[in-house]
This record gives C-alpha cells, structure tokens and sequence, in this order.
C-alpha cells in the first residue's frame, strides 16, 4: 500500500498529491511516469511524476479528473491508501543544453513540462514557460513555474487571464521576439496543442520534445498497446518514450487510438457517477 | 499390484474427463476436470516399467517418471507425491501446461507400437500433484540459513522454480516482480481455463512459506539496477528472469487501427485486469463479434479460445502453413476445435482493412501451399498468386512472437547479450557478469514454461555452489 501523506486541489479538477513511494522515489529523474492501480479490480494508469524525493521517499503526482479512473483518484486525500504504484518508467528527458529553452503546457500537461526547468536550468539554459487553458480557473502550476523558471507566460482562450489566445499563438510571438534564440522547445498537453506546438517550431527548424500519453496497461513493453508511430517507425512510448521528437510524430494516428476506449470510459463513468449519488462506492471492493 | 507386461499392454489409455465445450466455451473455469483415482491407476498401470527410462529423459527437469508412476500404481499416492515434488517444484503447473507430446510422452514405449498411445504421463502428474495439494503438508523442509541474499528477478516459472530451490538450501530468497500480481506469463498470459490462479497462488504460499520474500512493482533496470542490487541492497547472487518481453507485429498495414490487438495486450486486459467484468472492474477490452487471430502457438490459441469466451460469434485462427506445422500443444488445438473455433491453415494476412473512423472492418489474406523444408525443417509456405480473399472481422490479433525487453539489460552494460538481445548464458546459467544467472525466455526468447522452469533449478544449484565457493574478487572489481 501507498499511502498519500499530503493532497491539494490545484484548480476544481486538478489535484496535487505527495505520496509515499520509496522505490519509485529513489532513481527517479525528469520525464520519467509511475503506473498506478487505485485499488483491487482498478485500472492501471501512467502519471507522470512532478517531482521526488530520494531521502523522504515521497513522489509528487499532479492529477486532472477527467474519466473514472482520475475522479476516484482525486476523491482521495491524505492518510488514503493507494493499491499498486510501479516506476519509476520510460527514459529521462533528454536535457538539450543551450542559450534558450521554451516550456509549453496545456492544462494538466503543464505538470509533464515542470520538472524539467530546474535541470534545464542547470544545464545553464535560459528558461521559459508558457502555460495555458481555456480559462483562468484551469491553469495551474503558475506560482510554483514562477520560482525555477526565468519567465513565465500564462495564456487563457477567453482572455480571462494573461495572453488572450492559446499557448502555440504565445509560442509564435515568443519565437518572433525573443532576443536569446531558441534552442529547444519541450511540450505536453492534449494531442491538438502539441500538434499545434510542433507545426509552429517545424518550420523554424528547433527542436521540439514532445511527452506522449498513449493508452498503456503494464508500462514495461510487454503489451504493446502503447504502440505509436514516430518518423514513420513502430514505437512503444513506455520504453521508447514517453518524450520524442515531436516533428515525427504521427499526431492523427495517436489522437485516433486514444479514442478506442470512449464507450467504455463513458460507461466507467456512469458507474462512477451512480456510486457517487448512491454512496455505494465500496461494492466494487468485494469483487476480488 | 503385480500384473505382467502383457496384461498391462493390453490397457488402452485413459481418456481425460472434460467439461462439456458448449459449457466451457462461455467461461472461464478450467477444461479439463482432472482423473478419478481410478483413471490414474488404470492409466499408471499401463506404464511397462523400462529399465531404461526414455520418457524421464525427454522431461527437461528430469522427473523418474516410472518410479511416481508404480506409486500410483500401487495406491500410494504420497510416495507418488515425494518423488514428483522432488524433482518439480510446480507439477501443478507442468501437468497442464507441458507439451508433454513433445518431452516425456514423445519418447514412451507404448507410443511406438502399432495404434500405440503414450502412457498420460501429463495428466497423471496433474493428478498427483492436485491430491498432494488438497491432502498433505507438502510444506518444504528448508536446510539451516546459510545468511547469504539472493535475488530472483521475475515471478513466472524459471523465478517461482529458481526461488523454491533456493529457499531450500537455506538462501534468503527476495523475489520482484515487476507487476502487482506475482505469476509472470502463468497469471498475465496463461488464460484459467488452462491453468486456474488458484494453483498458481498456492505454489506461491508454499514458497512464502519457505521464506521467500516477493516484492511486486519493481521493475529492475528502472527501480534498482542489477548493480544496485549487488552493491547497495547486499545481495550476494542474483537471477534475471524478467521474461520474453516485447511483441512482434507483422508490419502490415492497418495495424494501429482500433481493435488491432498483440496477443500478450488481449491476454494481459481478460487474465491480469480481469476485463470480461468491465465495468465491475475498470479495464475495458473491446469486444468483437468477429475476431482472427494470427498464429499458431500456444498463445494465439489462448488468445483465439478467450476471445470465443469474451462472446465472440466467430473466432477465427489464421495460421500460413498447415496444421501439421502447428507449434501449440496438441491437447489446445483438439479443445479448441470441439469449442467450435474456425481454422483458416495455409493463410498469410496480406493488411487489416479499416473504416472511415479507423476500426477494424476485415483482414485481407493469401491463400498458401507447401514447398520444400525451410531452415526450421517445416515445409515453407508459398503465396498462391490471385487467391487473395477478406475475412470480415472487427478485432484482430497478433500472436506471432516476442522480442528482448530491453529494460534490465539497457542499464546492465557488462551483460553480454546475443545478437537478438538475449542474454547470454554458459552450461550452468552463468551470465558474464560474476553471481548473476539467467533464463527463461530472456535467454531463450519465447519458449515454454517447462524450459523456463529448468532453467530456474539449475541456476539455482550454480548459485548453489557459487555462495559455497570460497570468497573470490567480488563483482565489479
């Protein structure tokens, strides 16, 4: 069992979590996921871990309830326990030395893109971040960017908070002005902003890492459902991944595949969501 | 129970009791029912007893076979026990899963004459080990602790093995398993109608009993290095384990269309995440009405025989040489006919073809004929020109094979690996790495259990003897 020692809401669906995890906590480095099993009968999940800490053993996990899975994750709170929690996974990020680095996060991904200024930092790269969402109340991390980021840019669709427009708009007036040339952009988000992201570096030739979120069950190469095409090659984003050269990547293909599951997922959530108004959520724990 | 070899030859062999395959063919419990004591001791009886017994040399874990056998024979089931149990540590397991018509059976005397069948050698370890289980303290009596660590990478068959033998010469055993269920390939990929969990889970309370300590969600090579292991946890000695690892696809197109499937990816979703309960459970798998399967192992026929539990109308294995060239066992091939699954042999999937939304919609193939032996000895299957057809299918599966997980042996760079990936090993499962053994399917590739599980006990005496020896350069010196 895990048990998660501290929780907070970051936004009205996003949830910050610290969790003890010794063994994922121990080699973990930047880029790297944990899969997570809620309890018996649970899913496993890949979660992109924001930070960790060798000595308290502790993991960070930051968390948008989006489908069953997630809501019944963010119900939980401190002192819960948590099933199964395997990692660390996939490769580090590859840290790209040079004069100027570029953050982009949408939403939730901006949890992917955080952990990696404070290595980029050390590499002795200027950093800077944009973070954006449809609307002031779904960004987050905005504070905690601030204090290992050079600059930070916030982005809102409505306009409600910093630059009205989204983070690839941002990118391209950054691109356009910037007085440190850019050497590296890395992004994480919902498959369109990243899509977006990589058609605006594309022609201006920079480098641009890209963390993928296939659909994955065990997170050791053994299933191949993670199975994703980059530069017209067959890849697994959990031990070739999750971060790739985002001007490979088929987008379509992983935008399509992420969708097998949109029945069941709207099922799951029915189940959720009748739990929720029953109180009934434990039935599921007798079927072991 | 003396009865002379001309009596005993006239005994036909004993049939194995079988749930009935529109009954199973619904669900999940296992096919097999397993022999009544007198099948066993009629079928024990017809064992003729050779001096030189062929049938234990074909069992790569050597069992004497007609010395359990006679036990049988004569009713002492115990003394039968004791000697299986001291040469297998899972016969619960091998007796369902061996292709016995390849080891043990391949070589009995009563096969060699005419319309000769083998004594049910398979079966009646099955059937022993299934009484030791319900009827004795079959708990192992462990030698003094010898205070040295040892290290199991892996949980399935050459892990669980290599651990129990271990335990018993008195090693601190640690076993991690890198998924949150301990079994390996018996409880991810083996469905449960041929090997129910329940005897997988006591093998392993046997081994906790033993002392063995199982740690899941420890991927070795991302969690600990093998060196981290060997330095920094104080282990003495180590065996990798860690399994076959990643799936082969075909390389044809359509293959990332919605409902495209490698087999490990289905067998995984309904044994490990236990899918066909969605949304009791919260892993979905989707449902075909129509499924092919591509292969002609093992695994796509269990792949092939659950998707027809999942609800399948039609289950379809699609394999390109004929019948007669199938690697899988012959039992699963029989039962998987009697549960109507359809055979498309001589067949070779060409693309899977696709609607608009990029599901699944047929399988385009080539018909094939025979030709002259290949480099395996099977006769090389040749595309007939113009006999392409469509088989209408809404899931496909590909069951054709693994290649080398990467992961351990990416940060282990003094392991020496072959040019497949594999990891090296001598004559005693010794790797080049000094106190680190291997096998399994991560020397071998995809291989079977029994072979797995041959492995585990001879690493297990080379660590044996590696721990005795006196103390020599530590590694990595």
């Amino acid at each position: 069992m895990f048990r998660i020692l501290d929780a907070r809401w970051l936004a009205s669906d996003v949830k910050w979590f610290r969790i003890r995890a010794p063994l994922a906590a121990r080699n973990r480095q930047p880029g790297q996921f944990v899969i997570l099993r809620l309890e018996e009968g649970g899913e496993r999940i890949p979660l992109t871990m924001a930070a960790a800490d060798r000595n308290s053993g502790t993991i960070e996990l930051i968390v948008k309830a989006i489908g069953a899975t997630t809501k019944r994750l963010c119900d939980l709170q401190a002192d819960d326990d948590i099933a199964d929690i395997m990692g660390p996974l996939g490769k580090p990020t590859e840290i790209h030395a040079c004069e100027h680095a570029v953050l982009v996060g949408g939403g939730v991904g901006t949890a992917v893109i955080y952990p990696l200024a404070p290595a980029l930092r050390e590499a002795g790269c200027h950093v800077t971040a944009i973070t954006g969402g449809r609307t002031r109340e779904l960004v987050v991390l905005e504070a905690e960017l601030k204090t290992v980021c050079d600059d930070v840019f916030v982005t809102t669709d409505d306009g409600s908070c910093g630059f009205r427009g989204n983070v690839a708009d941002k990118l391209d007036e950054l691109l356009a002005g910037a007085d440190r040339p850019v050497g590296v952009v890395y992004a994480a988000g919902p498959v369109p902003m990243m899509r977006a992201v990589c058609d605006r570096t594309r022609a201006k030739k920079i480098r641009t890492i890209v963390s993928l979120n296939p659909i994955m069950v065990d997170g050791t190469g053994m299933c191949g459902g993670c199975r994703i095409t980059v530069g017209g090659r067959q890849v697994f984003a959990c031990v070739d991944g999750p971060e790739f050269d985002g001007h490979e990547v088929d987008f379509d293909e992983l935008a399509d595949r992420l969708t097998a599951y949109r029945t069941q997922e709207r099922a799951a959530l029915d189940v959720y969501e009748h739990e929720q108004t029953h109180e009934c959520g434990s039935q599921r724990l007798s079927v072991s | 129970m003396a009865m002379s070899p001309k009596d005993r030859i006239k005994i036909q062999r004993q049939s194995m009791p079988e749930r009935d395959a529109g009954l199973r063919s619904g669900d999940f419990r296992e096919v097999n029912i397993g022999f009544s004591i007198d099948l066993a001791q009629t079928e024990s009886v017809r064992c003729l007893q050779c001096k030189d017994a062929k049938c234990s040399c074909g069992c790569p874990v050597g069992i004497p076979i007609p010395e359990f056998l006679e036990r049988i024979a004569e009713n002492d089931l115990p003394g039968a026990a004791e000697i299986l149990l001291g040469a297998n540590a899972l016969p619960g397991i091998t007796g369902r899963v061996c292709p016995q018509e390849e080891q043990c059976e391949q070589f009995c005397v009563r096969a060699k004459s005419k319309n000769g069948a083998p004594v049910a050698i398979g079966h009646l370890e099955r059937f022993v080990a299934d009484w030791a289980r319900e009827n004795m303290d079959i708990r192992q009596i462990c030698a003094p602790p010898t205070g040295k660590k040892v290290a199991v990478v892996g949980s399935g068959p050459a892990g669980l093995t290599c651990a129990g033998e271990l335990a018993k010469c008195g090693h601190d055993v640690t076993i991690f398993e890198a998924l949150h269920t301990v079994g390996g390939v018996l409880t991810y990929g083996i469905p449960e109608f041929r090997l129910p969990n329940k005897i997988i889970e006591a093998e392993v309370d046997r081994l906790r009993q033993m002392g063995v300590k199982i740690i899941c969600n420890v991927v070795v090579g991302r969690t600990f290095t093998v060196d981290e292991l060997l330095t920094e946890e104080g282990f003495d000695a180590m065996f990798i384990a860690n399994g076959a690892g990643l799936p082969v696809f075909m390389n044809i197109p359509g293959e990332n269309y919605k409902g495209v499937y490698s087999a490990n990816e289905y067998l995984t979703r309904t044994n490990l995440m236990r899918a066909y309960e969605f949304p009791v459970v919260d892993t979905p798998i989707i449902q075909g009405d129509r499924i092919a399967v591509i292969g002609g192992g093992n695994v796509a026929m269990d792949a092939v025989r659950t998707a027809k539990r999942l609800g399948a109308k039609v289950a379809t294995l699609v394999y390109r040489r004929s019948r007669d060239e199938m690697p899988a066992r012959r039992e699963e091939v029989h039962h998987a006919e009697q549960e109507g699954i359809e055979f498309r042999m001589l067949t070779a999937p060409l693309r899977i073809i696709g609607d608009e939304k990029r599901w699944v919609r047929g399988l385009e193939c080539q018909r094939m004929e025979l030709g002259e032996p290949d480099d395996s000895g099977r006769r090389r299957p040749m595309a007939i020109p113009g006999s392409e057809f469509v088989i209408d299918c809404d899931v496909v599966i590909e069951a054709i094979g693994t290649r080398a997980n990467p992961l351990l042996t990416a940060t282990t760079p003094d392991l020496t690996l072959n040019k497949w990936g594999y990891i090296e090993v001598d004559d005693n499962g010794a790797t080049s790495k000094p106190g680190v053994y291997a096998g399994g399917d991560i020397t071998r590739g995809s291989a079977t259990v029994i072979l797995a599980m041959g492995d585990g006990k001879r690493a297990a005496m080379s660590i044996h003897d590696y721990l005795a020896a006196p103390a020599e350069a530590p590694a990595g010196v």
